[in-house]
């Protein structure tokens, strides 16, 4: 995974699960899979599983950490996206 | 990926359905390579009809599985191998599936290009038509570069060659690297295993010790290389190898074969790792329910490496390599690289190897030459 995710992620874009990529919940968390890039990545807490697949309700990833996630969290969360989106398991909108 | 001992521990438990399903289509193959893990040859008059095989689909997508690796025998022998794959691709369900390339003519590889969601890796196991023939049979490395030739003619994209690593071919790997990047193709390697006809050449063709340390360096250096998690064994050599580094037999892994038996890993196609039949009440609850499935769920014991520093990095190897060995499953892996396996091989008083249950391997052998 890219070293530079956050660098290129922007909190202040809306972004949603890429038409590519099936969701599956498993007890862990969930599993997406790149049907393009046949990659395989593991989401590994219930709290991403919601924050991800909510995300497309909301105007900017921002927005959705402040709605999703604990506060005290949000730079954890906003860095599990970024590197989601890195591996183009999350698109713009 | 790195080893992250918690979601190992998860996927030691079981998933609600598995990250990789193998699906045999047919025992019909018109090779007879030495080392077959399902003893292919002769069709098995009971093989999953059309129909069963569309509704198998269908539930395959209900249960969310993203892909499906098909094989066989030669799956690109059933007359339906087009209906199925794109009936699958339809449901969302992509496919990855291996083949000698026999059957991928000029025709072939523009419809297969035109597929999306479709993976395909061709079977070669030498770099040379002379090494690869040995194992696969006269002609069949031509056969399998005019495959790849056809693929690349009709821009398919990056597909896989696969190979299976001996004792005579682990020599070429930077060969196998460079056909790989000539075609633009991925490269594949993956274990040789003493399951099916395989029991008969893995003696005398698995790699030796020193070979296997020569492979490990060989993928350490090269994350890019594709395993399907085969060599977690060697992991025991220092820094883990690239994958889940598990044995994901009923856990993360399973296989269907040509008539409906679900067995616990693509490489234990005998009775006591077949969990259940699609036909009986469908793969899920054969996933979720067996009793099987659920014992390789728990939480194993060490057995024989308990005292061993490396279970952690290898876990104790390959269940399947230990079974068509004559090995306990709690021995240490047949090829274990501190040489423990090798060990309780030479301690083995009587060694009775189990043999794979189905044998659809064709009656008279057909000599090599004569093919």
């Amino acid at each position: 995974m890219s070293v530079s995710a956050t660098d290129t992620f922007d909190v202040s874009l809306a972004w949603r699960v890429s038409a590519h990529v099936s969701l599956r919940d498993e007890a862990f968390g969930a599993l997406a899979y790149h049907h393009v890039t046949r990659r395989l990545v593991f989401l590994k807490s219930p709290l991403l599983v919601t924050l991800v697949r909510g995300l497309h309700g909301f105007a900017s990833a921002h927005d959705a950490l402040n709605a999703l996630v604990p506060a005290s969290q949000y730079q954890r969360y906003a860095s599990a996206l970024a590197s989601l989106a890195s591996s183009e398991i999350l698109s713009g909108c | 990926m790195g080893a992250d001992l918690s979601l190992r521990n998860r996927f030691e438990q079981g998933l609600h359905a598995p990250i990789c399903l193998t699906w045999e289509l047919t025992y019909a193959c018109n090779l007879a390579c030495t080392h077959c893990l399902s003893s292919s040859g002769r069709r098995d008059e009971n093989e999953l009809s059309t129909a069963e095989a569309v509704a198998l689909i269908d539930e395959i997508a209900a249960m969310q599985i993203f892909y499906i690796n098909v094989g066989g025998g030669e799956p690109m022998i059933r007359s339906d191998f087009f209906t199925l794959v794109e009936h699958a691709v339809a449901r969302g369900v992509g496919v990855k599936f291996s083949t000698n390339g026999t059957r991928i003519d000029a025709r072939a590889a523009r419809r297969l290009a035109g597929t999306d969601y479709l993976d395909i890796q061709i079977s070669i196991d030498g770099a040379d038509a002379a090494t690869s023939d040995r194992l696969r049979g006269a002609g069949s490395y031509d056969r399998a570069r005019r495959a790849m030739d056809n693929l690349a003619h009709a821009d398919f994209g990056p597909f896989k060659i696969s190979v299976v690593v001996t004792r005579d071919n682990v020599d070429q790997l930077d060969e196998f690297e460079s056909l790989a990047a000539l075609y633009g193709a991925q490269l594949r390697l993956t274990r040789l295993r003493p399951s099916g006809r395989g029991a008969d050449v893995w003696e005398a063709l698995h790699p030796t010790r020193e070979q296997n340390v020569q492979l490990y360096n060989w993928l350490v250096a090269r994350p890019e290389v594709l395993t399907g998690d085969s060599f977690f064994h060697l992991s025991a050599l220092g820094e883990p190898l690239e994958g889940l580094n598990l044995c994901g037999a009923g856990r993360v892994v399973c296989l269907i074969d040509p008539v409906g038996d679900v067995y616990a890993c693509p490489f234990v196609i005998h009775d006591e790792f077949r969990a259940g039949n699609v036909r009986d009440a469908g793969f899920a609850s054969v996933w979720r329910e067996s009793e099987l499935f659920r014992s390789l769920r728990e939480p194993g014991s060490p057995g024989a490496c308990t005292s061993c520093g490396s279970y952690d990095a290898c876990r104790g190897g390959c269940m399947a390599a230990k079974f068509f060995t004559g090995l306990e499953l709690s021995d240490p892996d047949p090829e274990c690289v501190f040489g423990h396996g090798e060990r309780a091989l030479a301690a083995q008083r009587v060694t009775i190897r189990p043999v794979p249950t189905p044998d659809h391997s064709r009656r008279t052998r057909v000599s090599l030459d004569a093919r």
